[in-house]
């Protein structure tokens, strides 16, 4: 980071001072750590009885089911969503104004409601049944309508020549989209899909508030068993570690993708920044 | 229209504290989020190193399972009396709920903010060195000016997701919009019909929002 905008490359007084700050915030760092652990310590979060609920087989396959069916939504979550922003990714990109209007209100009107209000209309309004449905179809509309601004944005960033060129060759409107544009709109925005299926992932999450049996709803029931000594805070704990290793994985998938794509002649060069776009589009 | 009209004494109180939880910790997590972006550009290591633990910890976390923490687990700790929140568990859940959304939505502030930082070339800062300006009047009058092009847009699309977060809440005990229908069903109005007016407000909330952010992102973009 020595090419920092803010500060210059630092002369002997300044790495002395630079040094002394560096003491302070360890110091200062090692205090609130320490703290935090007093107060495990204290308000007796160490005990063996609130972490022993690990050993036990019949939790940790609770634990695994609840995973599986977070992982499940996700999985059939992320491909929906992908076919749902393809198509109105395409829709919004028509030349007919009778699919274009009404593709693009669908998708700025799903990006609109939260996906709380989404998830409850399906489940408290409609009454999908399971929770798994209304779960997998309020991931679906709005990590869809996210992608669909995604692909649409990708398409967009692409030479004219390639469609000209497509054209030229005499393919028709469809076979321009399917076989020429999309798959390499999906190449130049590989980084915003995927940092989109990381918060598709974390949304997932959400299942809990309508009883979805996820990892939160698991966690809530045990953590509130007494015959483990309410064990929430060590719950809370673990969970957050298996969805953290979760997105660090996604993540870390995008960044491979990112560096094989890279070597990859097939893919244009300047078709590689828009990464950081959707990053911030989080719900 | 009548789910509507009957229930405005819902309607009312639950967008006024929507817009409440969403103004506090908008202006929360954009001061946490600034002071974090400054640890993450800092020359001293540990400070950086700090920055980035908090950003990747909390963007890697579900909001749902920030609230789960600060609304079940957090007491627990005992580390905040229950007395001064006047025992009264509503003020604790809304203050819980803000905590949350600030801790979550910093980690994103900070790096909206960090990527403006970014945008800026470093010929700028060295040549406002060169002529002699103080650290204040190379922030003040170089850099800022120029970094806030590149991170008001997506500051706005930050700000529209915490507006939409803040439904969560309905899930632990905070009434505000999301926890409306909730309450429809109790008196037995339609929920359908209850949700469908909810989500009506949040789009005429985030439609002036997301056009702003759009028109903003189409200005400022060709003045590089």
């Amino acid at each position: 980071m020595s090419a920092s905008v803010l500060f210059d490359v630092p002369g002997p007084r300044a790495r002395l001072r630079y040094r002394l700050y560096g003491v302070v915030g360890v110091v200062a760092l090692v205090a609130l750590l320490g703290f935090i652990v007093y107060r495990f310590a204290e308000s007796g979060q160490f005990e063996a009885q609130k972490w022993g609920w690990i050993q036990y087989e019949y939790v940790q396959l609770k634990l695994l089911d609840a995973l599986w069916n977070t992982v499940r939504a996700f999985a059939v979550g992320a491909v929906l969503a992908m076919v749902f922003g393809a198509v109105f990714a395409a829709g919004q990109l028509s030349d007919h104004r009778i699919i274009r209007v009404p593709s693009l209100v669908v998708v700025e009107l799903f990006r609109a409601v939260p996906l709380v209000v989404m998830i409850f209309i399906f489940h408290y309004g409609i009454g999908l049944g399971t929770p798994f449905y209304s779960v997998v179809l309020g991931l679906t509309l709005y990590n869809g309508s996210v992608l669909a601004e995604v692909f649409r944005a990708g398409v967009l960033s692409l030479p004219r020549g390639q469609s000209e060129a497509a054209y030229a060759v005499g393919m028709r409107k469809t076979q321009v989209m399917m076989f020429v544009l999309l798959p390499q709109a999906v190449r130049a925005m590989l980084p915003a899909i995927i940092s989109q299926l990381v918060v598709l992932l974390k949304d997932s999450a959400l299942g809990f508030l309508i009883t979805y049996e996820e990892l939160l709803y698991q966690a809530r029931y045990l953590g509130g068993s007494f015959e483990f000594g309410r064990p929430l805070v060590p719950i809370t704990i673990v969970v957050a570690a298996i969805y953290i290793a979760m997105c660090l994985l996604l993540t870390w998938f995008a960044h491979y993708l990112q560096k094989r794509n890279r070597r990859n002649k097939k893919v244009l060069p300047e078709a590689e920044k828009p990464a950081e776009d959707a990053v911030a589009a989080s719900a | 229209m009548d789910v509507l009209l009957d229930n405005l004494d819902l309607y009312g109180p639950g967008f006024r504290d929507t817009i409440e939880l969403f103004l506090i910790s908008a202006i929360g997590s954009l001061v946490l989020g600034t002071l974090l972006a400054m640890l993450r550009v800092a020359p001293v290591p540990v400070f950086r190193a700090a920055g980035t633990a908090y950003v990747t910890l909390l963007r890697n976390t579900p909001l749902t399972l920030v609230f789960f923490f600060f609304t079940f687990a957090f007491p627990l700790l005992k580390i905040v009396d229950a007395s001064t929140f006047g025992g009264s568990a509503s003020r604790y859940y809304f203050t819980a709920a803000l905590i949350a959304l600030i801790l979550y939505t910093s980690a994103f502030v900070c790096e909206v903010v960090r990527a403006g930082i970014n945008t800026v070339p470093v010929g700028q800062a060295e040549a406002s060195r060169a002529l002699g300006l103080t650290f204040g009047q190379m922030l003040g009058y170089v850099v800022l000016p120029q970094a806030t092009r590149a991170v008001v847009p997506p500051m706005v699309s930050t700000m529209i997701a915490l507006l939409k977060n803040t439904t969560i809440a309905s899930g632990f005990s905070v009434f505000q919009a999301g926890a409306i229908s909730l309450n429809l069903a109790e008196r037995g109005d339609s929920q359908l019909i209850g949700l469908l007016w909810v989500a009506l407000f949040f789009v005429i909330l985030v439609i002036p929002m997301s056009l702003l952010q759009r028109s903003l992102e189409k200005r400022w973009s060709i003045a590089r």
